[in-house]
Parts: C-alpha cells; sequence; structure tokens
C-alpha cells in the first residue's frame, strides 16, 4: 500500500510568485560583490522544481534589466550519489545548457534547499560542461538540515518543518505553490 | 527366505488381458499365480491388504534406455530397474544403442547377465536392426533372436535408407520378428532442436516439422504393405502419423505404434524458458497435435504407452538448449501421468492399464503383462486417489531429467511384484 | 508522468518479450537523456563509479561490443572485455565454468552475445548478475530493437505520426535467422505498430504472422507498399548460396532495395538497417546514404545512448524499494 499524506499550504501560488518576484529584484539591487556585468551572467534552474522557479526568476530579471540573458536547466539525475540506495531515478527532463558557461556568472536556481546533496550533483555535473568565473546559490526555500557543506547566497524563506514534515515545491500547470507534507501511517 | 505365499486381498483385480475387472483376492504360491476369486488366507502366507486400492499386472515398458553397457554414470540396469519397480513395471525392453551398440549376441548375453544379477525387474533386450546403427548392414537377427531379444530397432537414429529398411522388413519376417521404427527423416529435422510452430519462432530454436516423423512413417507403410512384416512406431508424436497408421490398420497391415506419457500430455509450450528437460527426439508437438494422439488412444489405434525412458546427467542437460542431449526419464511417473487419461475420460482404466501390460506384452511375445491363473506373479498394487507432486531429486532414476517434475498427479504405486518377490514397497526402500 | 524510477523493476534485460509499454517508454526517455551527454565536451557522468560491466562475446561483433563497451565508460563504470574464443569453447569449458570464473569477479552486469537461442535465461538461472543480452542466436536482441524504436520516435513527426500506433513498419531480409527482426517485431507490437515481414519463403519463421503478428509478404513490392519505416536485414553469408538461397545474384534482384523500389513506400519512409551493410545486396549504396531517407548513422548513435539507459537502469534495479 502506497504511503498517504497530508499537504498543508505554506505558500499559495500568489505568495510563491511575489516570493520569486522580491528574489529577482533584490538580485537586481543588490547583485552579489565582485560581480561580472550582466552579459556575463546565466541562471541555471535544476530540474525539475528548480526549473520552474527559475524561469519565473529570469523572467523578471530581464524585465528589471532590459535585456535577455542565457537560462539553461540542469538534469542531475546521472550524477545523484544514492543509485544503490533507492535505486534508478525518475528521468524528468534532458540538461538543456545551449550557452558557453565557461568566465560566466552563473546563478544556480532550487526550490527547496535540505541536505545538499542536489546542489553537490549539480555541481559536479556544471563542471562537466565548463569552467564559470562564480557559483551563486539561489533557492525558494532553506528548510535546513544540511549534510553537506554548502550554503545558499540568495533565500526566499527559512523554516524549520517539524519532525517528519517535508518541504515541497508543488506545481500543478500555471500555479506553483509550496506546501508542508507529512506522511501518515 | 520368503514367504511362499502371498495373498493380496480385497483390492480391486483388474486383469485386462482376460477381461476381469472386479473386487477379489488373488493368491500367489512359489511366484506363481494360483487362484483369483473370494479366497482364504492359507497357512503361513503373507495377507497384503489392498481395499481401495487397485491390483494390476506388473506394467510393461516396451521402450526403455538403461544405458548399460557404456553409460552407466547415467543409467545402469540396476538403478534402471530400481526406478522401474518403484514406478510399477516390472518388464522393459532395452533399446540397443549402448557402448557397445546391442547388436551382436554376445552384448545380448551381457545384458541379461547383468539383468538376472542386479536387476529388480525383467528386462528384455533389443536388438539392432542394423549392424552399429549406421543404417548400413542388417544384424545377425536369427542369432540375436536366440541370444534374447524380443524385437528389432535402430533406436535414436531411423533407418534412413529405404533399401535397407525394405531389406530389414523382408528378413525379420521370416522370424515373425518385430520391427521398431524411430520415424524420422533426418533431412527434414536438420539442426533443429524443438517442433517447428509459433513457440519455435518466437524462441528462435530451428524447428523440426511434423512431417518429419509422417514422412518416413508413410514411406515405412508403403515398406510394410510391399513385405507384409511387423512394424511398430516408436513414440509417436504427429497426428499425421497416427492417421496414416489408423489407415494402414484399417488394411489390416501388421502396424502398431506407441505413444509416451510426455507427447500425449504436454506440447511445444513446454519448452519456453528453454527448459532443456522438455528436450527430446521427437519434439513435443502443437496442441493440434496432442489432440490427435488422445484420439489415436481413444480410438484404439496407439495400443501402447511407453515412456522412451533416456536418462541423461546433468552434463548433457546443464547446456545451451541446443546443445543438450535428447531425452527424458519416465518409468516413475509412467502410471500416475498415464492415469490422466482416464481422469479426463480420454480411455478407460482398463485400457489405460493393457496399453502398459498386455498390448505391449503381446507385442513383444513375452508370456507377461497378465494376471492369468498359472502366471508369474508380476504385479502393481497401486492407489488411484492418492495424489503426489513429482520431484526430480526424490526419483530412483540415476539421472534426473523429468519433463513432470513439480507436476501434481494422482495414483501412486504401493507395491510391486516380480514373480511373487515383492521388489518395491511404498516408504520401505 | 512516467518515471523510469518506478516503472523499471526488471534485473535483468534479457528481450522485448514481455516488456511493457510503460517499460519500452522508460528505457527510451533515460536514453533520450543520455544522448545529451554524448553531445557534450565531456562525455562522462559519474553515474555507475565503482560498478564492473563484463561484455562477454561469444560472437565476432566489434560494434555491438565497442558500443556497449564505451556506453559503460561514459556512465563512469569499470568494462572488461571477454572474448571467449571458440577453440576455449571446444576445448570443453562449459558455460557454467566461464560463468563460475565470471561470478568471481563480482560483476554487476554481464552484457552477453552468443550464437545460441536461450542462453541468456539458462545463464539468468545460474547467475547473480543483471543480465544484458547484446544477441542470442536468432532469439533476441533487445539494445537493437531499443536502438531502431528510439530512431523511429525521433522521425515519427516527418512520417506524420504522433505515436507509434498505426505506423507501417516494413522488416525485410532474412527473417528467419533475425534476431533483430524478432526483437523489434515484439517491442513495435507492443507500442501498436503494423509489422510487415517481407523476404523470400525459406527464409521466413514458420507461423510467423501467428507467432508475432506480422503480416508475410515473398514480394519486396508488396511488402514496401505504404510502409512508414523500411527495415532492412543483413543477409549472413552463410546463407548466400546455400539451401536457403540459390544466389546473392537472385537475391539482390528480388528482395534488394534500390531507389525505384523504395518508392513503393510512402512518401517520406526512412530507411533503416542494423548493420555492417552488404551494399548491393540487400540495400543499394545510393539508397543506404540518401541523408533524406536513411537513418542508419542515427542508429549507430542511438545504440550508445539506449546501451546507457539499459546499464543505468539495470544497476539500480536490484535496490529493494
Ligand atoms: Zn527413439
Amino acid at each position: 500500500m502506497s504511503p498517504t499524506f497530508h499537504d498543508e499550504q505554506l505558500l499559495s501560488p500568489a505568495e510563491t510568485l511575489a516570493l520569486i518576484d522580491a528574489l529577482a529584484a533584490r538580485l537586481h539591487a543588490s547583485p552579489p560583490p565582485r560581480s561580472l556585468p550582466w552579459e556575463e551572467w546565466v541562471v541555471i534552474g535544476i530540474r525539475r522544481g528548480g526549473a520552474r522557479v527559475a524561469e519565473r526568476l529570469w523572467e523578471r530579471l530581464c524585465q528589471r534589466l532590459g535585456q535577455k540573458i542565457p537560462i539553461g536547466f540542469l538534469d542531475i539525475t546521472f550524477y545523484r550519489d544514492d543509485l544503490d540506495t533507492i535505486g534508478p531515478n525518475p528521468v524528468v527532463g534532458a540538461t538543456d545548457l545551449q550557452m558557453e558557461i565557461d568566465d560566466r556568472q552563473v546563478i544556480l536556481v532550487d526550490d527547496v534547499l535540505y541536505t545538499g546533496r542536489t546542489i553537490r550533483a549539480a555541481m559536479n555535473a556544471l563542471f562537466d560542461y565548463g569552467r564559470p568565473e562564480s557559483v551563486d546559490l539561489l533557492v525558494l526555500v532553506d528548510r535546513g538540515g544540511r549534510q553537506l557543506p554548502i550554503q545558499p547566497h540568495h533565500v526566499g524563506l527559512v523554516i524549520q518543518p517539524a519532525e517528519g514534515e517535508f518541504i515541497k515545491l508543488l506545481d500543478s500547470g500555471e500555479k506553483m505553490h509550496v506546501v508542508r507534507r507529512r506522511l501518515q501511517e | 527366505m520368503e514367504n511362499r505365499s502371498v495373498l493380496i486381498q480385497g483390492g480391486r483385480v483388474l486383469d485386462p488381458a482376460h477381461g476381469r475387472d472386479e473386487t477379489a483376492d488373488l493368491l500367489v504360491v512359489d511366484g506363481v499365480i494360483q487362484a483369483v476369486g473370494r479366497l482364504e488366507a492359507p497357512a503361513h502366507c503373507t495377507v497384503v491388504q489392498a481395499d481401495g486400492l487397485v491390483l494390476a499386472p506388473g506394467l510393461v515398458d516396451m521402450h526403455v534406455h538403461l544405458r548399460e553397457p557404456g553409460h552407466e554414470y547415467k543409467e545402469d540396469i540396476a538403478s534402471g530397474c530400481r526406478a522401474a519397480a518403484a514406478g510399477g513395471v516390472t518388464a522393459m525392453a532395452a533399446m540397443p544403442n549402448t557402448q557397445p551398440v546391442t547388436d551382436d549376441p554376445s552384448v545380448v548375453g551381457y545384458i541379461l547377465e547383468r539383468a538376472k544379477s542386479t536387476g529388480l525387474v525383467r528386462v528384455f533386450p533389443i536388438g539392432a536392426i542394423t549392424k552399429g546403427l549406421k543404417g548400413e548392414m542388417l544384424t545377425e537377427m536369427g542369432l540375436l533372436l536366440r541370444a534374447g531379444c524380443v524385437a528389432f530397432s535402430d533406436d535414436g537414429r531411423p533407418v534412413t535408407d529405404s533399401g535397407v529398411m525394405r531389406r530389414a522388413l523382408e528378413y525379420a519376417r521370416m522370424f515373425g520378428a518385430l520391427l521398431i521404427q524411430h520415424a524420422e527423416d533426418l533431412s527434414l529435422v536438420g539442426n533443429g532442436c524443438m517442433h517447428e510452430g509459433v513457440v519455435a519462432s518466437r524462441l528462435g530454436l530451428p524447428g523440426i516439422p511434423s512431417a518429419a516423423e509422417s514422412v518416413l512413417v508413410d514411406r515405412d507403410l508403403r515398406l510394410v504393405a510391399l513385405t507384409g512384416s511387423r512394424y511398430h512406431v516408436a513414440h509417436l508424436s504427429s497426428g499425421d502419423a497416427m492417421r496414416a497408421v489408423a489407415q494402414a490398420r484399417a488394411q489390416q497391415l501388421p502396424v502398431s505404434c506407441e505413444v509416451t506419457p510426455h507427447h500425449f500430455s504436454l506440447t511445444d509450450e513446454a519448452v519456453l524458458g528453454y527448459d532443456t528437460d522438455a528436450k527430446m527426439s521427437p519434439p513435443l508437438r502443437s496442441q493440434a497435435d496432442r489432440a490427435a494422439l488422445l484420439e489415436g488412444l481413444a480410438q484404439g489405434i496407439i495400443t501402447v504407452i511407453a515412456t522412451d525412458h533416456a536418462p541423461h546427467d546433468e552434463e548433457n542437460k546443464r547446456v545451451e538448449f541446443c546443445c543438450a542431449a535428447n531425452g527424458v526419464i519416465g518409468l516413475e511417473t509412467l502410471l500416475p501421468v498415464s492415469l490422466e487419461l482416464v481422469r479426463d475420460g480420454v480411455m478407460s482404466l482398463s485400457d489405460c492399464i493393457a496399453a502398459m501390460s498386455c498390448n505391449p506384452a503381446r507385442l513383444l511375445g513375452i508370456p507377461h503383462g497378465t494376471l492369468g491363473v498359472g502366471q508369474a506373479a508380476d504385479m502393481v498394487l497401486f492407489d488411484p486417489e492418492e495424489t503426489w507432486t513429482v520431484d526430480a531429486r526424490q526419483l530412483r532414476s540415476k539421472s534426473k531429467n523429468t519433463c513432470f517434475h513439480g507436476r501434481r498427479v494422482k495414483g501412486r504405486v504401493k507395491q510391486t511384484w516380480v514373480a511373487g518377490r515383492s521388489v518395491y514397497r511404498d516408504g520401505h526402500d | 508522468m512516467r518515471s523510469a524510477g518506478t516503472l523499471w523493476t526488471r534485473k535483468h534485460l534479457l528481450g522485448m518479450e514481455g516488456l511493457s509499454r510503460e517499460e519500452i517508454g522508460a528505457l527510451l526517455d533515460t536514453a533520450v537523456s543520455l544522448r545529451e551527454v554524448n553531445r557534450r565536451d565531456i562525455k562522462k557522468v559519474p553515474t555507475l563509479r565503482g560498478k564492473t560491466v563484463i561484455n562477454l562475446f561469444y560472437e565476432n561483433s566489434t560494434r555491438t561490443r565497442t558500443s556497449f563497451e564505451l556506453a559503460g565508460k561514459r556512465m563512469s563504470a569499470d568494462v572488461v572485455n571477454m572474448s571467449v574464443a571458440s577453440s576455449s569453447v571446444k576445448k570443453g569449458e562449459t558455460l557454467l565454468d566461464t560463468l563460475a570464473n565470471l561470478q568471481a569477479m563480482n560483476p554487476d552486469v554481464v552484457v552477453i552475445r552468443h550464437p545460441e537461442s536461450g542462453v541468456l535465461e539458462f545463464l539468468a538461472r545460474h547467475l547473480d548478475a543483471a543480465l544484458v543480452n547484446a544477441g542470442d542466436g536468432r532469439h533476441e536482441h533487445p539494445t537493437q530493437a531499443l536502438l531502431d524504436l528510439l530512431t523511429i520516435q525521433d522521425q515519427l513527426p516527418l512520417l506524420g505520426q504522433s505515436r507509434f500506433a498505426g505506423l507501417v513498419v516494413a522488416i525485410c531480409g532474412d527473417v528467419l535467422h533475425s534476431r533483430v527482426a524478432r526483437s523489434n517485431a515484439i517491442g513495435l507490437q507492443t507500442l501498436g505498430a503494423e509489422v510487415r515481414f517481407v523476404g523470400p519463403a525459406t527464409l521466413m519463421p514458420s507461423q510467423a504472422a501467428e507467432a508475432f503478428g506480422a503480416t508475410v509478404y515473398h514480394r519486396l513490392e508488396e511488402g514496401l507498399a505504404g510502409a512508414q519505416v523500411v527495415m532492412m536485414l543483413r543477409l549472413q553469408n552463410e546463407r548466400m548460396n546455400s539451401s536457403y538461397l540459390p544466389s546473392v545474384r537472385e537475391y539482390a534482384e528480388f528482395w534488394g532495395l534500390n531507389r525505384a523500389r523504395l518508392r513503393q513506400a510512402a512518401p517520406n519512409a526512412i530507411v533503416m538497417h542494423p548493420g555492417p551493410i552488404n551494399r548491393g545486396v540487400e540495400i543499394a549504396s545510393d539508397v543506404a546514404d540518401d541523408p533524406e531517407r536513411s537513418v542508419i548513422l542515427e542508429q549507430v548513435a542511438n545504440g550508445l545512448a539506449v546501451r546507457m539507459a539499459a546499464l543505468y537502469l539495470l544497476c539500480g534495479a536490484g535496490v529493494r524499494r
């Protein structure tokens, strides 16, 4: 029998979009120190939740900049370290990096930051495509619980879920929203 | 010293040769059947209670490979006889494809000697039709018969040359001897290793068409018409060959045939998964062929059930399908699998037992397969209702290549006697 | 949403027989994702680090062996090639002996090619490792079928199809001895395509229609009529001038694919061949080399991705979830 779960809304669709927009505004207003000019920036979303966040962030950022900067997507399936423990992972979409990333400033985007393993895998993947000048990590939600020495540069929301709770970005069509998920026996 | 008289009491005495099928007692004295009826136990007599059991003539299997001399690592006369006894078989005809081939009276003598000294049941050698089974020169059939052969066959191989087959039939006819043909046109067999059909196509295995058998049977039947000799088709597998035999019998030709339990109970689907224990020659055939074989049994065209007991060691079976040896063992599953014919309404219990006792005995000209008073007391007592599961590891044959492993069967041998001597008792060996 | 993780639970890839539409989908989706790896500068992912893949080839096939070898290496597995010379087979070393040796190396995946049908089913009963069938006798060659399916899938829009259902595929040549034909026929049927077998009667499996749900044609022109995919099979040298065929000349004349015959097929029909090609026998050079029609090179590229996908899914499938 598959386990059932209970979802409690953490961010409504409107709040989710507003949070991403706020992140774009913040990034635009105060870029990281020693930043390259905007033309050298690249937004890269980690499939699949991070890709949705990255698309929205990139859209807003381009609006503010009045220019298009490149966007790409990373699928980290083949970089994961859990093949032996959970078996093959769903393959959701291929990596799509049309641009050169050598010497670029990468904004790596994910939805929820937890153990840090996804980011570790994404960094390994990224460096198989080139050698960026710098990589900044932007996440919508940081829920703590890190197992690796990884910290985000830009965070939309920091929360501390209860024991047994997971934070999920749900993406039903256009309506992205964030929930706390509690598994039920 | 074994008790000289045995009374088997209250069983269903089934003796197809004499049309007897009744609840009765049977008395054996000095290895000979003394009386059948309502009997009192004489003094110092062993009494066997047989209520609910069937007492039948010991089974006669006219087609076994005992592998001795030459391939004793697969089976020998002693182990083959143990398997036979456990299967209720009290007499068997041993095919000549041994090493050396049974094509010389000295080999016949050796087999009979070994059977006498090590064997629990009766062994009747079948002599080769041609020297070395090469299909070229006839054997000394007269001398072989005198030495004890009961029929002739090159089994394992057909006699392919029509001229040689004709001469063999003519020659054997002078002695009234039976020729048993392994009917396969080898050029149609080619490199085939299973029945040609949907399953072979799916498995990508080269197939053997049913016509490989019927082509040779058709030819042989023409030669029988020409020569008038007694001819028997071994392990009939195809509907076409069955119909050809039916036609020949309708024309009063001296033709008979046998079917194995695996051919009438299984089809080529048993090969799925490349099970080498479902590989034999001729191969398991289609559902339509199987239906024709059942029809042949029901109509009395096929009068003999024989096992083609062909032991092979693991070395020859645990290999690639194409390379695996042909053949399966069958002595210990003969009775219960054949009883499925009775369960399924194909034939009566009496006809079924006849096909494994008096019918083959008559063809071979041996005085067995009946419960007639004055006959040697070769008998099998079985429980027709007991169900059990075939387990290859439990079989007494040296080789374990059964195609019935795991099959749920009904009918279990409780005791077997040869000339009044108990050679097997369920749970006592 | 299709998810390879939950759809792939098989221990072995023995054949297309028995694979569900979803399982084929999971394999193809994974292969599509992996194709991207083969296009970049660093053509390697760390997925199978520490895994051992043994290529056990009882038949010479540089192409297939190289494809599996590269697939393993691009996934970071350790790949060992073992060519079992027919001499050691003749020396009496049985398959089980070889396997005992293999077992001692504790491989995760063993890729096997063998001249006899059904060998993998036999080995699967005796070996712990996951097995991939790289061709057994005339039985199956599942990775070839999968790469063919992937190649066809890429072309579906050009063929005016959104799905495999209703697609007309003509498999032409020596169907009888072809594991490629068998695996493709089974896979295509599972996906709903219409399969035709086209070739001389002596090179057709018995009861092909019943066994494979294929329509059988003995005249190439008839078999090609309206076909959207034309899959030519290789004619093995040993079949030429045997009792199966009178001569190569006659075969080429009646069953060879040339431009005129291809006009019988659908207007955009693609031409496939598992290679290596007997040019001028089963297929004319100008057809084989026509970039508008021939997808033979795409087949080779997809072969690599499909084999990477197979290794990935099998290496993880032993995991209890
Ligand atoms: Zn035979």
